[in-house]
């Protein structure tokens, strides 16, 4: 099994994928740079938060033509597995691979706190082996973080349950107060339609260690390794 | 030819813009009471070397819609000076 992390100029969170998915035994992951063209082979694309090509125009809007994301797309056409984090997630949503578009928090402020995930739908690769409902705590880094899509599309993406996890309070309910950016109905992760490309504003691989405050996001880690894989993973 | 084409970049109806709400804010405390609403966009000068204005016009047309503009958020507006 082996995974790649994706490296632009500006991104930043690359060590921190890369560390994660390491703590799972037997993963070999590696680095992909930004003008290679080559995916080494990999099982599993991250495309790691950051400043990519530093959020220059929009963010991901210069990344979303670079030639290692021309070939993330022939992947993803293809069905391989992406997983967006973040920049990553403005990238997918540049490039067309995700509907919709993280527009500038509601805000104003970057918002760099934890948050707490509501996981919405436990039927993908991403969130399989969760109970519905499940809240998972984890923190957001990003002043671009609000999803926005048309009304047609978010009837489309509820409908056929693509929205996998939403910003809640402790009680796990998607209040306005618990929504950290304005995201339209507290949406804070999707997938495609084919279920293979996974797009999320919170940062997973930042709450992989008890050190930093939660283990949380390595279920969604070792979940997406698990299907892949097809078997359980050990860490 | 050497054409200067402005493309102007504008958030679509219904899309949230914080940036212009809060300028907008900034002027109704400096009593420009008459301002009912701010829109925030971007503003982009191409020099294009083209045959005819029509062609500058859509060279700057496809840049918009490929790079300058999200057509998910965004719409655009072209305006040839030269």
């Amino acid at each position: 099994m082996k995974v790649g992390v994706v490296v632009f100029p500006g991104s930043n969170c690359d060590h921190d994928a890369y560390s994660a998915f390491k703590l799972v035994r037997g993963i070999e992951v590696s680095y992909l740079w930004h003008a290679s063209h080559d995916l080494e082979g990999s099982d599993i694309i991250v495309l790691p938060g950051g400043f990519s090509y530093g959020d220059y125009l929009r963010a991901g809007a210069i990344a979303r033509f670079s030639p290692i994301v021309k070939k993330v797309i022939e992947f993803a056409s293809s069905g391989g597995v992406v997983l967006g984090i973040c920049n990553g997630f403005q990238i997918l949503t540049e490039s067309g691979l995700l509907p919709g578009a993280l527009i500038r928090n509601s805000g104003l402020r970057f918002v760099c706190r934890q948050i707490i995930l509501r996981v919405e739908n436990i039927e993908s690769i991403l969130t399989a082996a969760m109970k519905q409902g499940t809240l998972l705590k984890m923190p957001v880094a990003h002043g671009e973080g609000g999803y926005f899509a048309d009304d047609e599309t978010l009837i489309k993406l509820e409908r056929s349950r693509r929205i996998l996890l939403r910003y809640v309070d402790a009680a796990g309910v998607a209040t306005a107060g618990a929504n950290p950016n304005g995201s339209i109905n507290n949406i804070a992760g999707i997938m495609n339609d084919g279920g293979n490309v996974f797009g999320m504003m919170p940062h997973p691989e930042r709450a992989c260690e008890a050190t930093l405050g939660s283990v949380d996001g390595m279920q969604l880690v070792k979940a997406l390794i698990s299907q892949v894989a097809g078997g359980p993973v050990a860490r | 030819m050497k054409y200067s084409v402005i493309v102007r970049i504008l958030l679509k109806d219904g899309v949230l813009d914080p940036q212009g709400e809060t300028i907008g804010r900034a002027l109704q405390d400096l009593e420009f009471d008459s301002v009912s609403k701010v829109s925030t966009g971007k503003l982009f000068r191409l020099e294009i070397n083209a045959e005819t204005e029509a062609d500058a016009r859509k060279v700057a047309g496809d840049a918009a819609s490929r790079l300058l503009a999200n057509p998910v958020i965004e719409r655009y507006e072209i305006e040839v000076a030269r």
